[in-house]
């Protein structure tokens, strides 16, 4: 069975906060479905099916859903680290399409900064779920061999970095492009965290963080979150709304796997990838605007050339010169200034990744940086870590005419 | 000032203590008398790391601890400078059994850490733990 055509995004919306001051996690949460209830013109009492990960306070998908006061027939709590809330698209897709639910709410939400989380707190870093470093018993398999060295998401990525840079000769301005681009797009977003746009000088001259990877290569740290609807064919029909139709989607984890043949130039997307883009017919050359997971510039490199839009190893010279500036470069990239430069709700970015996607096909992004005729559009994101484990996910969104 | 680092010499950087299960248990033992284990299958002869009951490869139950010498040569790494009093080096070991190790990487000048550098183990001291395994260039 395939979900192409089986589901559309009904309703979504990014909350506006980056400082959540005074605010409670389920209140943020529950706010963002409010707001996706309204982008849609549905009510609470439509939702039949929730979705969430492990920002959601509680157990499981149980306590958001009592707090909120839904009525379900369908849960879902997969928890892909940032990258859950693009599965989540495919998952509910799948529901919808087995008949299990009809008005599928995603949810993310958190507060890292104003709480002080600091790096890589939801990202699902080296050693996440065991016990805090120093000893004890755990039965998370790695927490005993990997927790104690240190790994936060920065270094974790930056091995990443540094063995592309050994086999492809990738340079710190390829990577620092990304950045710029992201820049770009940011300028025009009010809500975004980092409006002012930067050079390849700025982001080289930036802080080393992590070798290397400096501070301009990471994603800001941000509060906030958002919420996207996945509705039914009927459902989509009588909302008056742009069809926004889901027709592939693909998801993978990659770990080192008892660790021979350990390769962490290429990441989950090159087993998330294909059967998305098989599911929808379409190839990424097709792709009028992508949505790609940007927690560090390298995130966004290895999954650009996993995903096919450049040879392996090409994703330096292919991110290059503007490549990914709406209206400049051949790919628009994550036009709402992405993680890089706008908001990272809560360590995870995958649902901004998502909201995007979708402003870009309805026409609804900043005139700036809209991309003409949009109708068919990529989100894919990367949760947990590049060096270590993490999770892939692809969906594939078409604007129907 | 902090950022007037002449001295790039690897600084010791305290590491807690290891979680420890039933599983790892016999690692951490070994690791207390200076000894370095692996995991081996004895039905497809290969190596894995981190050690499991369960061979990830072949998914035989006939797997058995053996004695490494623990030496192989740095996959990647990356030099932390944030959040820490002093830099430090993360990266994988490819051992010259197979098997890729997530570790630091000790007593070395941090400014000429090199991919494809031979690195050997040795085991730092943990505090209310065992000892635990970290790679020096040799």
């Amino acid at each position: 069975m395939s979900i192409k055509g089986k589901a559309y995004i009904g309703g979504v919306f990014e909350h506006p906060t980056r400082e959540a001051i005074g605010y409670s996690t389920p209140q943020l949460h529950a706010e963002c479905a409010k707001g996706a209830l309204e982008d849609a013109g549905l009510t609470k009492d439509d939702i039949d099916g929730y979705f969430c990960a492990g920002d959601a306070p509680g157990f499981g998908a149980l306590s958001m859903a009592d707090y909120m006061g839904l009525k379900l027939r369908h849960l879902d709590s997969t928890e892909t680290g940032g990258s859950s809330y693009i599965v989540h698209v495919g998952h509910a897709a799948e529901a919808i399409a087995a008949g299990k639910c009809s008005v599928a709410l995603i949810t993310l939400a958190g507060r890292p900064r104003t709480q002080r989380m600091g790096m890589g707190g939801g990202g699902g870093g080296p050693g996440r779920g065991g016990p805090p470093p120093g000893g004890g018993f755990s039965d998370v398999p790695e927490a005993g061999f990997e927790n104690i060295y240190g790994g936060s998401t920065h270094n974790t990525y930056g091995m990443c970095a540094a063995r592309h840079m050994h086999e492809y000769g990738t340079t710190s301005e390829q990577l620092a492009w990304i950045k710029v681009a992201a820049s770009h797009h940011a300028q025009w977003n009010e809500h975004a965290m980092l409006r002012e746009v930067v050079t390849v000088e700025e982001v080289l001259d930036s802080p080393m963080i992590a070798t290397p990877l400096h501070r301009m290569d990471c994603c800001v740290i941000s509060d906030g979150g958002g919420a996207v609807l996945v509705v039914s064919p009927e459902v989509a029909k009588s909302l008056n709304r742009p069809k926004v139709r889901i027709i592939g989607a693909g998801e993978a984890p990659k770990g080192p796997r008892g660790g021979n043949d350990l390769d962490l130039t290429y990441s989950g997307a090159v087993w998330s990838g294909p059967p998305a883009f098989a599911e929808a017919g379409v190839t990424p050359q097709d792709m009028k605007y992508a949505s790609i997971y940007d927690s560090f510039t390298i995130t966004v490199l290895m999954q650009i050339e996993d995903l096919g839009f450049c040879k392996k190893g090409e994703g330096g010279k292919f991110v290059a010169d503007g490549n990914l500036i709406s209206g400049v470069g051949k790919l628009p990239f994550n036009t709402d200034g992405g993680g890089l430069c706008n908001n990272h709700p809560t360590n995870r970015g995958g649902i901004t990744k998502v909201i995007e996607a979708v402003r870009q096909l309805r026409g609804e992004a900043h005139p700036k940086v809209q991309v003409p005729n949009c109708d068919l559009a990529i989100a894919h994101g990367t949760g947990g870590s590049l060096g270590t484990r993490h999770g892939a996910g692809t969906v594939i969104m078409e604007r129907e005419a | 000032m902090s950022d007037v680092r002449t001295d790039t010499r690897a600084q010791t950087r305290r590491i807690p203590a290891p979680a420890i299960n039933n599983e790892s248990k016999p690692f951490w033992d070994a690791a207390t008398e200076g000894r370095f284990l692996i995991k081996r299958c004895g039905d497809c002869g290969k190596a894995h790391w981190y050690p499991r009951a369960i061979c990830p490869y072949c998914f035989s139950l006939n797997t058995s601890w053996e004695e490494s010498p623990g030496e192989g040569v740095i996959y990647t790494f990356s030099i932390m400078y944030r959040n820490t009093p002093t830099p430090y080096a993360i990266g994988y070991v490819n051992l010259n059994e197979g098997p890729a190790v997530l570790t630091n990487f000790v007593d070395c000048d941090l400014a000429t850490l090199a991919i494809g550098q031979t690195v050997k183990v040795r085991f730092q001291p943990t505090e209310n733990g065992p000892p635990v395994p970290v790679f020096a260039p040799v």
